[in-house]
Order: C-alpha cells, then sequence, then structure tokens
C-alpha cells in the first residue's frame, strides 16, 4: 500500500455536502418548543442520567443507549447516536409523520454536546413515547394466547404495505424497530427506527423484496432467539410465521395494487372490490379505468390512499382517534346501539353522539386509575364487549354492561400490570448490546470456580440456561452490532 | 467467488432527465477489493443498489460470475449486504447466532457447523462458539456479526457507508480489520464510500465517480500518482492537491513575476480552447523552499504554519500579477480554502508574513487541459 496513504489523515471523513457542521455549543433542533428541554443534563452521558428522570417503562432492543425521560407532562424516548444519523433519521420521521404514516413521532435532534470536561459526547435523537405500545419482547414475556406471534407478524405486514405504498424503503425490518399497539383483537404496528430508510417517489420490486426478505430472516432469528431463551410457545414454528410474513404481505399488496378485468356489464365487481378493501380498513382515493384496446373489457385498478378507513369513519362521528380494529369494533356496537334503540332512521351523526354519552364514556370512566396508564379507553372497552359475550355465553342468557364491567376489572385487567421485576428484566436487556459504550462490555474474565455450585438445583425457570445464566436478567445479553 | 461486471449500465430515475449513473463499465475482478468513491449524490449508492438488485437498470447489464442478473431478484443474487444492522441474540450461543440464516435455508446441521467453525476461525472466535454474546467483548461482537456474513459464503460482498455510524475510533480500528479480512477470505467485494482516505487506505483499485459518469479507476497509487483529471487530483489526497490556473507564455506558466518551466510536450497538447492557459497542480511534499533569486520557483506569501513535529506545513497565497492566482477550483479542492499547502521540515517553517520562493518537483507537477479539464502530462 502507498506509505502515503498510510500516513493520510482523514480530514473530509464528512461529507460536507450531506452534513452540516458539528456545533460547537449545545444545539436542540425541535419540531415544538418546550423550555423544559434545555434544564436536562445534556452534559452527562445518556447512561448516566440520574434515576428521578427517567419512567420505568419497557424497552426494546437496540444497538444505542436508549431512555424514557420525563419533560413537562410528556414522555420523550431518548437515544444516543452518532450526529449526521439522528439528524437525517428525525427528517425522515418527520416526513413519514406528514404523510400520515404510523411512526413515532420526532420532537428532537441535540447536537453539539460536550461532558463538564469539553469532551464532545454523542447526539441524540427524541421521539415522543407512542403511549400504550409494547417492544415485542414484553408481550413474549407474559403469558399470551400462542397466537401472539401470528398477530404480530400481521400486524407488521400491514405496516410494511403502508410504508411501501408511501415509497418508504425501510432496510432494516424486524419485530425489534416497531413497537404494537393493541387493536381490538388484532395489534397495530409502528415504526421505531428508520435509521436506514429511505423515502422515494416509488419503491422498486426489489427494493420492497429484499424489505420482505429481511424480515422473514430477522423474525424468524428473533422467534428462535426467544425459544432459545424457553419463552416462545413449543407449537410455535419459526420459519412458519417468518414465511406468513411474506404471504402476508403479498396478499395484501396484490389486493391493493392489482389490476382488475371485467366485461362493461361486470361493473359491479368494481363496488365489490371496492368494499373489500374498505373491510382491510384501505380507503380507495380513485380508480384507474382503461378499455382493453379491443374495447371488450375494462381494466380497474384502485388507487389505494392509505389504511384507516373505519378509524377516520369514527373519528369524524365521536372524534375518538383510535386504531383500525378497535374503531371497527366501536362501529359495529354504534350499529347495534342504532338498531337496539329503533333509531335506524336518525342521522347516524346524532346518533352517535347520543351512545358517547350514553354507552362509551360511562364505560371507560370506569377504568380504575391505577390502569389509566395501561390500556387505552377503547381497547378496554372492546375488552368489555368480549367479556360480556363471554359471561352472557356461559350464564346462558344477557349480561347487563355494569356486570361485565366488574367482572372484568376484577378477573381480566390484572393481567394488564407488567409486574416490576418483569419490567425491570426487559430493561436490562435492552440496556445491553451497546457497542460503543465500554461500560456494556464483558470485562474481567470470570472465575472458574463460579460455575462448581450451579448443579443444586434440577429445576430452571424458563430463559436460565445449565450455567444459570439468565439472558433476559443481563445487561450485556443481546447486542446490536453492525 | 465471481468476477463483477457493470456492461454499459444507466440508471435513470423516474422523472429526471439526466442519469444517475451514466453508461457505466466496470470489472470488479474475482477476489478484488474495489472501493467506489465519489461527493455525496455522484450515483456510487445507485451502482452498489443496482448490483443488489435494488435499483432497476434502465440499460445495460450486470454479470456476477457469468450469470446476467440485471433482473434477477435480490435474494436469488448470490450476495451478501455487510454491516447492515445485525442483532446479536441474547439466548442463542454464537455459533448459533452466526449459523441461523444457514439454519433457515435447510443447511443440514454438519454442514452449517463446519461453516461456522471455518468463519470462527478466521475470526478469531473459536473459543466463544458455544458461548452467549454477553461474553465477548465489543470487538467481539462486531465480529460474530461479520460472521454471519462470511458463513453463508455468497459470491459479492457489498458493503454501503458500513463506517459511518462509528466514532472516529471505532472507524479507523474497524476500517483496518474490514481489509484484512476480505483479503485473507478473498470474497470478491464492492465497498461505497464518501471518504478518499477510507478509498486509499482499503482497496485495491479504487473507482472515483462525479455525477454519475465515471471518472478513473485504478490501484490507489496510481490515482495519487496519475490522477486522470482535475476532479480526481483534487479529490484523492489529504492534505488535497494545490491545483491553480495560470497563463502560458513562451511555454512556461507565467506565475506574477516568476515563471514555471513546463515540459513541452504537455503545452504541445493545449488547444486554442485552453485560451493559453494550463491548469497546475501538485501536492503539499512534492514542494519545497528554494532560494530568493532561485529559476523556476514562485512567491508564496505565508498565512498561516503548523508545526506537527514530524511535519511542517505553510499555507499561503500565490503572488501573482493580481491579489492571487487564478483559482476558479480552488474553493473546491483546497482543505484550507484558497490557501496553497506546502509540506515542509518543521525545522525550516517561515514566519507568518514572510514571501519565500517555492519550487515544485518537475517530476511530480500534475498538468491538465482548462477546457476540458484531462491530465496533459
Amino acid at each position: 500500500m502507498d506509505p502515503r496513504a498510510l500516513k493520510a489523515t482523514s480530514v473530509r471523513a464528512e461529507d460536507p455536502a450531506s452534513q452540516s457542521q458539528e456545533p460547537s455549543a449545545l444545539k436542540i433542533t425541535a419540531s415544538g418548543s418546550d423550555p423544559k428541554m434545555f434544564s436536562l443534563p445534556w452534559e452527562t452521558p445518556l447512561s448516566a442520567w440520574p434515576q428521578d428522570l427517567l419512567v420505568k417503562l419497557p424497552r426494546g432492543i437496540s444497538r444505542h443507549v436508549v431512555r424514557f425521560v420525563r419533560v413537562g407532562d410528556d414522555v420523550y424516548a431518548m437515544k444516543e447516536i452518532t450526529r449526521n444519523v439522528a439528524e437525517r433519521e428525525y427528517e425522515i420521521l418527520r416526513q413519514l409523520q406528514k404523510l400520515n404514516l404510523p411512526t413515532v413521532q420526532p420532537i428532537a435532534v441535540v447536537t453539539g454536546r460536550h461532558d463538564t470536561d469539553g469532551e464532545p459526547l454523542e447526539a441524540m435523537l427524541v421521539t415522543r413515547h407512542l403511549r400504550f405500545s409494547l417492544p415485542y419482547r414484553a408481550l413474549f414475556s407474559r403469558t399470551l394466547r400462542p397466537d401472539t406471534a401470528e398477530r404480530l407478524i400481521d400486524a407488521l405486514a400491514v405496516l410494511m404495505v403502508r410504508l411501501h405504498l408511501a415509497g418508504f424503503y425501510w432496510g432494516d425490518v424486524s419485530l425489534s424497530n416497531v413497537l404494537f399497539l393493541r387493536d381490538a383483537d388484532a395489534f397495530s404496528a409502528f415504526l421505531v427506527d428508520a435509521e436506514t430508510g429511505d423515502l422515494q417517489v416509488n419503491l422498486t420490486d426489489g427494493q420492497r423484496e429484499y424489505d420482505i426478505d429481511l424480515a422473514r430472516t430477522n423474525i424468524i432469528g428473533e422467534l428462535m432467539d426467544l425459544s432459545s431463551g424457553e419463552l416462545l410457545p413449543m407449537e410455535v414454528d419459526e420459519i412458519e410465521i417468518g414465511n406468513r410474513l411474506v404471504d402476508r404481505y403479498h396478499s395484501l399488496w396484490s389486493a391493493l395494487t392489482d389490476t382488475d378485468k371485467f366485461t362493461p356489464n361486470e361493473m359491479w365487481k368494481i363496488e365489490q372490490r371496492v368494499n373489500h378493501l374498505n373491510d382491510m380498513g384501505f380507503d380507495v382515493d380513485e380508480l384507474e379505468m382503461n378499455a382493453t384496446e379491443d374495447g371488450k373489457r375494462v381494466m380497474v385498478r384502485p388507487r389505494v390512499v392509505d389504511a384507516g378507513y373505519a378509524s377516520r369513519k369514527l373519528l369524524r362521528l365521536t372524534g375518538l382517534d383510535v386504531q383500525e380494529n378497535q374503531a371497527r369494533r366501536l362501529l359495529n356496537d354504534l350499529d347495534a346501539y342504532r338498531a337496539s334503540t329503533w333509531r335506524e332512521g336518525d342521522d347516524i351523526e346524532i346518533v352517535a353522539t347520543d351512545w358517547m354519552r350514553e354507552v362509551f364514556e360511562p364505560t371507560v370512566r370506569m377504568i380504575p386509575r391505577e390502569y389509566r396508564t395501561r390500556i387505552e379507553p377503547a381497547q378496554f372497552f372492546h375488552e368489555i364487549l368480549d367479556h360480556r359475550w363471554f359471561l352472557a355465553e356461559k350464564a346462558g342468557h344477557d349480561v347487563s354492561m355494569g356486570e361485565a364491567i366488574h367482572s372484568y376489572i376484577k378477573n381480566v385487567l390484572p393481567q394488564y400490570q407488567l409486574d416490576r421485576k418483569t419490567l425491570d428484566e426487559l430493561n436490562e436487556e435492552a440496556d445491553s448490546g451497546i457497542v460503543d459504550e465500554r461500560s456494556t462490555y464483558y470485562d474481567a474474565p470470570q472465575s472458574d470456580d463460579a460455575d462448581d455450585d450451579s448443579a443444586e438445583s434440577s429445576y430452571r425457570a424458563p430463559g436460565v440456561d445449565e450455567d444459570g445464566y439468565n439472558a433476559e436478567d443481563d445487561p450485556d445479553a443481546a447486542v446490536w452490532s453492525h | 467467488m465471481a468476477e463483477v461486471i457493470f456492461d454499459h449500465v444507466t440508471r435513470i430515475y423516474p422523472g429526471n432527465d439526466t442519469p444517475s449513473v451514466d453508461d457505466l463499465n466496470l470489472d470488479i475482478k474475482d477476489g478484488e477489493f474495489l472501493v467506489l468513491v465519489g461527493p455525496s449524490g455522484c450515483g456510487k449508492s445507485t451502482t452498489l443498489r443496482m448490483l443488489a438488485g435494488l435499483e432497476e437498470v434502465n440499460k445495460g447489464r450486470i454479470l456476477i460470475g457469468g450469470t446476467d442478473v440485471t433482473t434477477m431478484q435480490p435474494k436469488d443474487r448470490d450476495i451478501a449486504m455487510v454491516f447492515q444492522n445485525y442483532a446479536l441474540y441474547p439466548h442463542m450461543t454464537v455459533a448459533d447466532n452466526m449459523g441461523f440464516a444457514l439454519k433457515i435455508a435447510g443447511t443440514p446441521k454438519d454442514e452449517i457447523r463446519k461453516r461456522v467453525e471455518k468463519a470462527a476461525e478466521i475470526l478469531d472466535l473459536t473459543e466463544f462458539l458455544d458461548r452467549k454474546p454477553k461474553a465477548l467483548s465489543g470487538g467481539q461482537r462486531q465480529r460474530v456479526a461479520m460472521g454471519r456474513a462470511i458463513v453463508r459464503e455468497p459470491k459479492v460482498f457489498l458493503m454501503d457507508e458500513p463506517l459511518s455510524n462509528l466514532d472516529a475510533k471505532l472507524r479507523v480500528q474497524t476500517r483496518t480489520q474490514i481489509a484484512a479480512l476480505q483479503r485473507q477470505l478473498g470474497v470478491t467485494t464492492l465497498y461505497v464510500t464518501h471518504d478518499q482516505t477510507e478509498a486509499l487506505t482499503m482497496g485495491d483499485r479504487i473507482a472515483v465517480i462525479k455525477l454519475g459518469i465515471l471518472q478513473q479507476v485504478g490501484a490507489p497509487t496510481e490515482l495519487y500518482d496519475r490522477p486522470a483529471n482535475v476532479f480526481v487530483a483534487g479529490f484523492i489526497g489529504s492534505p488535497s492537491m494545490n491545483i491553480n490556473t495560470h497563463p502560458v507564455v513562451n511555454g512556461k506558466a507565467q506565475i506574477g513575476e516568476d515563471t514555471l518551466e513546463l515540459p513541452k510536450d504537455a503545452v504541445a497538447k493545449l488547444t486554442p480552447e485552453d485560451k493559453n492557459e494550463i491548469v497546475v497542480g501538485f501536492r503539499p511534499e512534492d514542494a519545497t523552499l528554494a532560494g530568493p533569486d532561485e529559476a523556476n520557483a514562485f512567491s508564496l506569501k505565508v498565512m498561516n504554519v503548523e508545526d506537527l513535529g514530524s511535519d511542517g506545513y505553510i499555507y499561503g497565497n500565490i503572488i501573482t500579477d493580481e491579489a492571487s492566482a487564478n483559482s476558479a477550483h480552488d474553493a473546491m479542492m483546497s482543505d484550507q480554502n484558497k490557501l496553497t499547502t506546502i509540506r515542509v521540515s518543521p525545522r525550516a517553517l517561515p514566519n507568518v508574513g514572510d514571501v519565500v520562493k517555492i519550487k515544485v518537483n518537475p517530476a511530480k507537477m500534475h498538468l491538465f487541459s482548462p477546457s476540458t479539464e484531462l491530465r496533459l502530462n
């Protein structure tokens, strides 16, 4: 190698065309202005921020240091990353927000951080914590239905299709890069990590296929990991679930974008197609119709705007802003209310106002105070309806709403408490594999004697291996690496 | 193992008039480490993504190991994008972390173990294979992530700015590791970066690209010693080359009251479009201080000096008829804005404000046509 090349100092390691200068003093670029942001201890590495600023919420695994911090009335997620990545991700998240896509909301980029000795610190990306959301590992840490994995995959497939329709190439799809919100019996997925993403006019098939293939590989890997830790029900087949994503994605994509061919006297099929899309939660903006060259057939391709058909309808009628499946459930209950009160002739807007006052609001007011940060009102309402049905079936007759609410709060709701121990375990694991934070590395070699006492008990708790090691307890266990 | 060929490849993004990559012809030899370097927006990432199957090719063909992959799906191309955000899974052993993608692909267990052991040996991870990632240091964790790409034994490795997320210290360390590992494995590699130092230190050959057009391909020394045009001359090397345009009078470059002798055959190549001017480039280490009356030297007003212990740097303005040399390219090319940089012995540094004479090693002078910007000597 050229000796001069070896000596060369990288004065232009940063690309001047795409990157701004590192600010010499603290700089906060924010979409809003909360003066409290300035009072945070930016001169301290995030991993050492005082406990009283932090909020204990389950965190997903990240290869960066991430913390939840209370700022005024809000809870923000703070992520320590290099400046150019922080600035880029902030911009991309802002663009995705403008397109009304389900992502976390970017709040600020903090650059020019220095510690008290003047040494530079990494930049921070600040996003608003998505209320009621959970990382997938938190969902698996509790006894859940065996089909949880499948329902998470379905939500991820919908998210991917929506992002791809909008021209967003993700580049790093995985369960870890998503947060999940309960949505009636299903889940809704939100993008939380856009580091590798890119917003384009249209995606090529190659870009979509790459995202799908990567998602499949990552999902299978994430599930195999849960399985190694005995955190996945035995009957779950990781590869089958990974393949499910590919199938769900493709069937959804083709339902939304395929061109249908009809003869002119089959135009009713167009309506059928639009209804089908609405059932899946997608709105159709316009239909692209072309006649074939012989004029005998019509080719129809819907231009799908976005998901959220039911949730937009509910928002218009009631002002409630909820997830799609929740909205569908609430709209169904609204319909049932309208029928049972013999008001089918009345304007739906007026009936909706009464339903809110007489049915929805009295129900959600019953949520005990300690659960108000744990369950969304719309999800509570949905689960009460389910529980009422369950009670009625068991009793063989109708059960009143009040009775259902009391039974639900007593018997079902306690499952929503994420116990302190589980939460601590999750967060320790989430803190793990931070490549550029020395304090997280394995350092001193352990003495061999430590292993000798391990065979005392034959019982092993889930996730604990033969050495008595439990990765869930270990802050250095999981690694996000390059 | 395979050769990669870009055969007259063009990519025009929808809605654009000009191609992002224009008629690219480039061979990456079997086992070669080729670095594609250029400023942002030059088309280097588009080129990599076309090879990966993420971008459509509008014209031309791409071949991997003799197979035309132009329209093939990414997963069928037998390539690995290295250093994407790999996750290491906390409950899995190091061996499982490295081999799980093979397990998904249905590779037999014995074969997986064999490949994992081979990769672990190269990566110096053998003793950790049956441990969990928690037992590893930061560098070892990174090597496990590399191992995941290695065990797949792909035909080609693709790396798109893999070091850009790392801090400066880790960047230099990882740069060395990647280069050494690639040489050991001998897998054909296309590496994209905007950083010419990365290019010079890592690549077997470097391809410089600007605005979608390939400027020059060659070994690092070739690009450094014989840049084909003004762009490559200014882009490769740090501190960068001094580049100025001067009038040509009687076959010599006229620099203020001074003249610089030019090789006859280079001057002969100038055309009327060059308007009797020539672009003279020289690297900071190819000039020295001259005596006050020495011929074939020019005057420099010293604006700043740096003593780095082993080297000294003089930054100054060349004295011409006007305030300074006509320097159309300077703003873009020089690290110290328009200042000319000279490397000298730190024991011989002049004072700021002095006017010194500088002579350039004639064998190390880079001459270009002002109109075409192409090399003349």
